[in-house]
């Protein structure tokens, strides 16, 4: 058997805000035939070498919910790469949908930290594999809280505690967001990063703070992220994901090009 | 061309249907064991947990028709797993098509392995025209070893099956019908054998 570098890669994950079927942050593509078309915009980014895809549904009601199931459909229909649906999931229906429509993975979130039980639930049915739980946290005094509803309310829980917990009932992936880092385009929380998975045994997804290539080079590299989520610095075109993944690749981090 | 997709209840099938209506083609879902028995290609998948995937199977006797099928077979991720001869997960006891035994990724690695991996050492009509270290989209915290009939080898932890071999039965620890335009192509080129 030939000896060969082979190994798993990192994932660079654009994320996707979805309201009433349509993307909502504004989205810079010149080329995009309608800049609201979520399963437009996914085509471009897995033909621009996305490795995975999240689309957050931010729109709450239950006829919205119809609309983002028939989303589901389409992108399944259109894409070939991997993709995963956060936003308002709190039950076993809610994933039975979803998943029926094509999506390969859900994420939970407040769900989960007001019913835990609801993890160990999603596992039994439908497998580690497409379970990911997401989880928003905010450095307190030296202490990184969980917060709920986007990062708006905060709880007692601590992040590290609370990510054990989600690995031990199952969950097969984490994505951690600091909210001290969303939003500022001045890099990832590496070194939450880092002691998270070091702590865990499942893969964690970095999000929150990416603004330059240097940022996901640090966050794989410092941060110890298996994968990468980011929304405006793609949507903007500030980072071209082919450049993006060049350009680590020359920084000796193992990506799929 | 008639496919079949075996349908016993184990996860989700949506994307396979999708990815081969993307090929042109369509593909029928049944456990109707002469559709299966009667289709030109059949496709095995299977997500989720061994034992239970096992235990539907048994439950509607197709554990009894699989391996005696004559005709092309594809077993996708768990469906590969479930030709072994056993797997570790829920200690349940395979279809023994393949001559392995599914084992666990040890604790030096994160499980599972979720992403994009290569594979190499390519053999067999599966992998006509696919380059050697192609990227391949896989999650799975259990892997078949590498035996007499791997057909595409890859690496975590150590070296596993990424695809097996034996007559008409192919398995693929990895999802072709997520795995991009190589994987597009992987299922072309099993639909053309």
């Amino acid at each position: 058997m030939s000896r060969t570098n082979k190994m798993l890669t990192k994932r660079i994950i654009p994320c996707l805000d979805i309201k009433n079927g349509r993307t909502v942050k504004g989205v810079n593509f010149v080329d995009l035939r309608d800049a609201g078309d979520p399963v437009e915009l996914a085509s471009i980014y897995a033909k621009e070498g996305a490795d995975e895809l999240v689309f957050l549904d931010i729109s709450a009601t239950e006829e919205k919910r119809k609309t983002l199931a028939e989303l589901v459909y389409h992108v399944a229909e259109t894409i070939n790469i991997p993709f995963t649906v956060g936003g308002g999931i709190s039950s076993v229906e809610d994933v039975d949908v979803l998943l029926k429509n094509g999506a390969d993975k859900v994420s939970i979130n407040s769900s989960a930290v007001k019913r835990p039980e609801l993890i160990n639930e999603l596992v039994a049915k439908f497998g580690s594999q497409c379970i990911v739980v997401a989880i928003d946290a905010k450095q307190i005094e030296d202490k990184w809280k969980v917060h709920l509803v986007g990062g708006k309310v905060p709880t007692e829980l601590d992040l590290f505690e609370w990510a054990k917990e989600v690995e031990e009932r199952g969950a097969g992936e984490i994505l951690f967001t600091s909210m001290d880092h969303d939003g500022t385009k001045n890099g990832f929380a590496n070194k939450a990063l880092a002691e998270l998975s070091d702590l865990l045994n499942i893969p964690v997804i970095a999000s929150g703070g990416a603004g330059s290539i240097s940022h996901f080079r640090d966050t794989f590299k410092e941060g110890k992220a298996d994968a990468a989520l980011a929304a405006s610095v793609f949507h903007f075109k500030e980072i071209e994901i082919n450049t993006l993944k060049e350009e680590l690749k020359g920084e000796g981090i193992p990506v799929r090009i | 061309m008639k496919i079949v997709i075996i349908d016993y209840g184990a996860g989700n099938i949506q994307s396979i249907m999708f990815a081969i209506k993307r090929l042109g083609y369509e593909a029928a879902l049944s456990h109707d064991v002469d559709e299966i028995r009667n289709a030109d290609k059949v496709i095995f998948p299977g997500v989720g947990e061994a034992s239970s995937a096992m235990a539907k199977l048994r439950a509607t006797g197709l554990d009894k028709v699989i391996p005696t099928l004559k005709q092309p077979v594809l077993g996708i991720c768990l469906g590969m797993q479930l030709m072994c001869h056993s797997s570790e997960e829920g200690n349940t006891e395979g279809l023994g098509i393949f001559d392995l035994d599914v084992v666990k990724f040890s604790k030096k690695v994160k499980v599972p392995q979720i992403g994009w991996n290569q594979i190499s050492d390519l053999k067999s009509k599966l992998f006509i025209n696919i380059p050697e270290k192609s990227y391949i989209y896989l999650v799975h915290s259990f892997y078949a070893p590498i035996g007499k009939e791997t057909i595409a080898s890859s690496e975590y932890d150590v070296e596993y099956s990424a695809a097996l071999q034996k007559d008409n039965f192919y398995g693929v620890q990895f999802h072709p019908e997520k795995s991009s335009d190589v994987g597009s192509d992987i299922l072309q080129n099993f639909l053309n054998l």
